[in-house]
């Protein structure tokens, strides 16, 4: 182990406070019980209860769900296929197109994307009369765009990492291009998919600004209802519901946090 | 000549032996005081009370099995690591609160730690400038130092564009560039293929002894700290088990650690049954047979002591030899045939083995031992070393 | 061998550049898997900037959708009008030069501070023991999990008048009077570096990660005292990660729009705020479009440029 010097020590610190006092403050403000929230009035699991029976929230939340597992796994889908046409296919028509095309929604700033997204929307109902008006559907196409790049990028580093006998191996087993696919690169990139598949859920639950330009009315999405509430000042409803994603959240890292560190601890031992 | 600047100590020309290995003399001052160094990491003792001491120009290795505490007693010379207890003085002055960056000791890493953001030459010049050593200056020295380890034409290549040894030439020129008071080496072959390795050995002994730079050698490599070094330490779970030139140890090991550790061995356990001042009788149950050593050794009567005997120090035919001590019967198990040598494995009827090496000096292939013939084995009664440990 | 070159046409296209000599069957398999993405991404994602294009060109009208059409169909002659007014209009109001730049300065001055928070942090991360380095890689993979939304609102209820900060500060007696926070361009500051820290610290860590001890050491061995070593190695070895990080974090926040929306005051002007407000509030879409349009010239042309020669030298080394 190295030393370093020890202010090194005390700014990391200071900078875990940093990302961590705004999180903790939401929480335990999510438990008060007084209105005002910046008094403590006591303990209560009052705006949980309030929480549930708003129907605004709860239906925003079901929308958000919805278009969520719909892209992230159309995405997954798609940005599979461009990861792989990537990496394994060499030089293909198209290729550069393909690559740049892939790699352009990582930089782009998401009010362009949602501002062109809605003018092609209308465009194309204004032509075909497709897609009529704007909703859930609208909203998981915007998504899968720009999730999918994500994948892509995933999948390729993963792909790149792979060590390319296996497939070799396979080839020369006798395995067709199109079963080598199915049988030993999916498996292989498996883990890839997962990943990808978390961060574009991840991703769309949580877009403001697209859901905002593509989405109609009555398909609000949760993160749309939360700004529109959020605007007009600091509500503990919102704490509570900020204090129940985190929970998930939390979980879900700790248990995979838990996995890697069981990993490395087996991993000396072998 | 160039070379003179960064002698420290005119090369010696056939000089007496005693200015070649001042070790031997008893009024020559060391260099280099290792004094009652421990270092504890928690319960863990990695180096365990080490006193030792180095001469000027010395070429001095330290060769132990891994976790055998070598590698901490050279980064406490470092800087790296600071001793438990105990003191370390170079030159007379005691280093041990001095940091790394101040130390008159330069290291050469085992993975050579080559800056990869850096050229050769200013990898080279880094530890000059950071000195302050004026431009011109570095520049000079830099380029002298690149000539002498063969390296002046590579100068503005990135380390990953150079092959392994010359990696290991830029490592070595960078670490002997400030002209150290003591130049440490960890593993300094161990990253090179073999044959690479025979030649840089070389080379490094001539730049050693061209520079006169006190070196100190860590390696897990018996052969090489034998061809390398003027005196070895051998260690093992953080002690010095014994000092001394490579013949010392391989011919004189002063316990079993070291007889094993230093090339192969034959060793026998056995009692001591006739102790004089000139001879000893030893007795052992598994050869099934009496040895007899023409020296005597000092020892507790009865004390269980071992024989040892080096694998070419055996003589091994068919027709059994006159001596009458020292004389095995026993069946080849196995051969292997190595080219210069074969190496043979001998079972006595007792079911223990014992290693026969013999110069191949005839071509001829009728006359060569073979697997299941019955051999005697003999050697002389000075080839036989008895240890107590 | 022979089996090996009747079933490796796809390792054999791999090595060779020219897909012709592939034996025919293949090609339009492998055309066709290819074009789903690229037709997809096509229609959703080149083909919306054209329209964008197109309705730049055109005038607000009070229709649905509220924009002049660019072809007039008068009976016998067909008529283009271009009306290159909302791009004369953005260089006369000097609000979305304004803008333009004042993103780029906040983006820039956030990026940097990012940095030096996220340094240490990594740093301390890297040179942990493999067990603690899982649990803080947690702490930091955590808040980048969570929702943005939520983070930034967490910092609303933190910096307004009567909110925590405050508090803690007239409690300690450091002021007399609640410091106006909430609403201000520090705010915004605040909530960038915040949101983006995450990004920051996982390229440098990952950077830190690969930096081998026996080079630290090297480097004190020659003479470097520790803050030497940090500059002189410490920081070149990291540039990859440094250059990663400050793009991940500079990218986004170029364009944020509900950072300065839900932190920042009305005057504090962002390039994506403003697109929000012209096609949101002012409903006016040719003008938004053109607004896109420059953004999409002067910002996002530049840093894929940037991007891609990092790419390339990157690759180089």
């Amino acid at each position: 182990m190295m030393r370093y010097p020890g202010f090194m020590k005390t700014s990391a610190w200071l900078g875990f406070i940093f990302l961590y006092a705004p999180i903790v403050s939401l929480i335990v403000y999510s438990f008060n019980a007084s209105k005002l929230v910046t008094v403590w009035g006591g303990f209560s699991f009052k705006w949980y209860a309030e929480l549930l029976q708003n129907d605004q929230i709860i239906d925003a939340a079901m929308v958000s769900l919805k278009v969520a597992v719909s892209s992230a796994t159309l995405a997954v889908v798609l940005g599979t296929l461009a990861g792989f046409c990537l990496s394994r296919f060499g030089r293909f028509r198209g290729r550069l197109a393909l690559s740049g095309m892939i790699t352009a929604p990582l930089v782009m700033p998401e009010v362009i994307t949602g501002l062109s997204l809605l003018l092609l929307f209308v465009a194309l109902e204004g032509m075909f009369g497709w897609p009529s008006g704007r909703g859930t559907t609208t909203v998981i196409i915007a998504h899968t765009t720009f999730c999918m790049a994500y994948v892509a990028v995933i999948v390729q580093s993963r792909l790149a990492s792979l060590d390319e006998s296996l497939e070799e191996a396979a080839m020369d087993l006798g395995a067709h291009p199109s079963t080598l696919f199915f049988l030993v690169t999916l498996p292989l990139i498996a883990p890839a998919l997962i990943s990808g598949w978390l961060l574009s859920f991840t991703l769309s639950l949580d877009d403001l600004v697209i859901a905002s330009f593509v989405s109609g009315p009555g398909n609000s999405t949760l993160p749309m209802v939360i700004f529109s509430k959020v605007r007009l000042g600091v509500t503990p409803e919102i704490n509570a519901l900020a204090t129940l994603m985190i929970l998930v959240v939390a979980i879900g890292v700790l248990a995979a946090a838990w996995q890697m560190r069981r990993q490395t601890r087996r991993a000396p031992a072998a | 000549m160039q070379l003179s600047e960064y002698t420290q100590q005119p090369a010696p020309v056939q000089a007496p032996d005693d200015v070649q290995a001042p070790w031997r003399r008893a009024d020559a001052e060391p260099f280099v005081r290792i004094e009652n160094v421990s270092k504890h990491f928690g319960e863990f003792v990695a180096v365990d009370n080490v006193s030792l001491d180095i001469y000027q120009s010395e070429l001095f290795c330290l060769l132990g099995g891994s976790g055998s505490g070598k590698s901490t007693l050279l980064r406490m010379l470092a800087g790296f690591e600071t001793p438990t207890s105990g003191r370390i003085l170079i030159d007379g002055v005691d280093i041990s609160a001095i940091p790394a960056w101040k130390r008159p000791v330069n290291m050469m890493f085992q993975s050579y730690a080559l800056f990869p953001h850096l050229s050769v030459a200013d990898n080279v010049a880094f530890g000059l400038k950071r000195d302050g050593v004026p431009r011109a200056e570095v520049k000079k020295r830099v380029a002298e130092m690149l000539d002498l380890v063969q390296l002046g034409h590579l100068g503005r290549r990135k380390p990953h564009q150079l092959s392994g040894g010359q990696r290991q030439r830029a490592a070595l020129a960078r670490a002997l560039i400030k002209r150290p008071k003591l130049l440490l080496l960890d593993e300094p072959l161990g990253a090179l293929d073999k044959k690479l390795r025979e030649e840089t050995q070389f080379e490094l002994i001539n730049i050693q002894e061209n520079l006169g730079v006190t070196f100190m050698v860590v390696t897990h490599d018996q052969e090489e700290a034998m061809t390398l070094s003027t005196r070895i330490g051998v260690m093992n779970q953080g002690e010095i088990v014994q000092v001394g030139e490579p013949h010392d140890l391989y011919e004189y090991p002063q316990n079993r650690f070291v007889a094993e550790f230093v090339g192969s061995v034959n060793l026998f356990e056995g009692q001591v049954t006739e102790d004089e001042t000139d001879f000893v009788r030893i007795h052992s149950p598994e050869a099934g047979s009496s040895f007899f050593i023409n020296h005597g050794i000092s020892c507790a009567p009865g004390q269980k002591v071992w024989a040892a005997v080096r694998p070419e120090k055996i003589r091994i035919s068919r027709d059994k030899p006159e001596q009458a001590d020292n004389c095995l019967e026993g069946t080849i198990d196995e051969v292997a045939y190595m080219g210069s040598l074969s190496v043979f494995r001998v079972l006595l009827p007792g079911g223990r083995q014992i290693r026969v090496t013999k110069p191949n000096m005839a071509r001829r292939f009728d006359e060569r031992l073979n697997y299941r013939d019955r051999v005697w084995l003999s050697w002389s009664g000075d080839s036989c070393v008895v240890l107590t440990s | 061998m022979n089996s090996m070159s009747q079933s490796a046409p796809l390792a054999v296209g791999r090595r060779r550049p020219s897909w012709l000599r592939l034996p025919g069957r293949l090609i339009p398999g492998r055309s066709l898997v290819a074009s789903v993405p690229t037709l997809w991404l096509g229609l959703f994602f080149l083909i919306p900037f054209a329209v964008v294009l197109k309705i730049s060109l055109a005038e607000t009208a009070i229709a649905v959708p509220p924009y002049t059409s660019l072809f007039e169909w008068d009976g016998a002659v067909a008529a283009l009008s271009l009306n290159l007014g909302n791009y004369q209009f953005l260089f006369e109001d000097s609000l979305y030069l304004d803008a333009y730049l004042n993103s780029i300065k906040v983006a820039a001055i956030s990026t940097l501070i990012t940095l030096i928070i996220a340094f240490p942090m990594a740093y301390v991360i890297a040179r942990a023991t493999p067990g603690r380095r899982v649990v803080l890689l947690s702490l930091v993979i955590l808040p980048f999990w969570t929702s943005f939304l939520l983070r930034v609102y967490a910092w609303m209820g933190f910096l307004k008048k009567n909110g925590v900060v405050n508090d803690v500060l007239l409690s300690l007696g450091l002021i007399d009077q609640p410091l106006t926070m909430l609403q201000t361009d520090f705010a915004v500051y605040i909530g960038i570096i915040y949101t983006y820290l995450p990004f920051m610290i996982l390229p440098l860590y990952s950077a830190l990660e690969k930096l081998d001890d026996s080079l630290l050491e090297a480097a004190e061995d020659l003479g470097c005292r520790p803050l030497q070593r940090f500059w002189l190695v410490v920081v070149p070895l990291s540039l990859p990660g440094i250059v990663a990080g400050s793009l991940l974090v500079f990218i986004p926040a170029v364009g944020e729009f509900v950072i300065p929306a839900l932190l920042g005051s009305s005057d504090t002007l962002m390039i994506g705020r403003v697109l929000w407000d012209e096609f949101f509030l002012n409903r006016d879409w040719p003008m938004a479009s053109a607004v896109a349009t420059m953004m999409l010239l002067f910002l996002v042309v530049p840093i894929m440029l940037l991007r891609n020669g990092q790419g390339r030298k990157e690759e180089a080394a």
